[in-house]
Parts: C-alpha cells; structure tokens; sequence
C-alpha cells in the first residue's frame, strides 16, 4: 500500500467519524437550532474530507473536478436549507432551548 | 482497499439509520426534515465511495442529482409551511 493510498485512507475513516458525529449529535441534542447546528456542520466537513480523501485517488482531472463540484454544491445546499429550516421554526413559534 | 472502502459505506449507512430514529420520533416536523436533510447528505456521501469502490463514475452524476434533490426538498418544506400560514392569515 503507497503512502497516497494510505493518506487517502486516513482522511476518508475521519470524514467518517464527522459523520457519527452529526448522528449522534442529532438524536443526542435537545432542540431543533442545536440539532441543526450540529448536523449541518459535522456533515459537511465530513464530505470535505472525503472528498479529499477521494481526490488522492482519482486519476483524471475531469472526475476530480466533478468530486469539487458535487461537494461545493452540498456546502451551498446544506447552509441555505439549515437557515431556511431554522427560520421557519422560529416562525411556528418554537423557543430554543435554555437551561430551567 | 475495496473491502475498506465498503466497510466505510457500512459504517456511513448504520448512520443514516440513526437518523430514521429521530424521523420516528422527532416531536415537530423540523426535526423530520432535518433528519431528511442529514441523509441527503450521508447519501451523496455513500454514493462517493461506491463509485469509487466498485469503480462506477456513472454514480459521481446520481450523487450531483441527490445533492440537488436534498436541497429542493428542504426548500419545498419551507414553502409548504409557509403557504399555510399565510392561508390562515387570510
């Protein structure tokens, strides 16, 4: 096994793990804005690194571009929906959570 | 490396399951959707590494149209309250 498959190896068992880490976040916090926050940011550094980590191993510059694309694109997506999800929460009414 | 790679894919689905609990039992319908969200997410994530794995480039351009999707459900959710409330307005 080279060094770059094993670099690659790394950083895709660490985007992992972010992504366990928005799971578990999600079913572990106690209100909608720190679930959101939790979800929304562990997943996309999670895709960050794999991404990355997917890069040390494509071959072509076209499916490497392709992985930046896709991965730019979730970023976008992910932010705009969290802050939409969040407004229209704040909107029904729903209070964040405080310590009683 | 490709047991690896499938053993990640693994390990990425046991996490989307995880979120179908928080589907059951989230108390509003935000946190459905955030549960949706988050497996729009896992699943662009799992299609990356089976492309990969398995050597398919065909499924790069089925995880770009799930990484669209995701975000137009969000968006519609939105809208849907949102058309709601102002109907009651009225």
């Amino acid at each position: 096994m080279s060094i770059l498959d094993m670099a690659s190896l790394v950083l895709i068992a660490v985007g992992c793990l972010f992504f366990i880490a928005g799971s578990v976040g999600m079913l572990r916090l106690p209100d909608v804005f720190t679930r959101l926050h939790a979800t929304t940011k562990a997943d996309n550094v999670g895709l960050g690194l794999l991404v990355l980590g997917l890069l040390l191993r494509s071959g072509s510059m076209f499916v490497a571009s392709k992985l930046v694309l896709i991965w730019l694109l979730v970023l976008v997506a992910g932010a705009t929906t969290c802050h939409l999800i969040a407004q229209s929460a704040v909107r029904r009414g729903e209070r964040p959570w405080s310590k009683r | 490396m490709t047991q690896t790679l499938l053993l990640f894919v693994v390990v990425l689905l046991a996490s989307m399951v995880a979120g179908l609990i928080r589907v059951k039992r989230g108390p509003t319908s935000s946190d459905r959707m955030l549960a949706a969200q988050l497996m729009g997410t896992t699943g662009v994530a799992i299609l990356l590494l089976l492309s990969e794995a398995i050597s398919r480039p065909a499924l790069l351009d089925v995880a770009l149209v799930f990484a669209l999707l995701a975000a137009v459900t969000g968006i519609a959710f939105v809208q849907r309250y949102h058309a709601m409330e102002t109907g009651e307005q009225e």
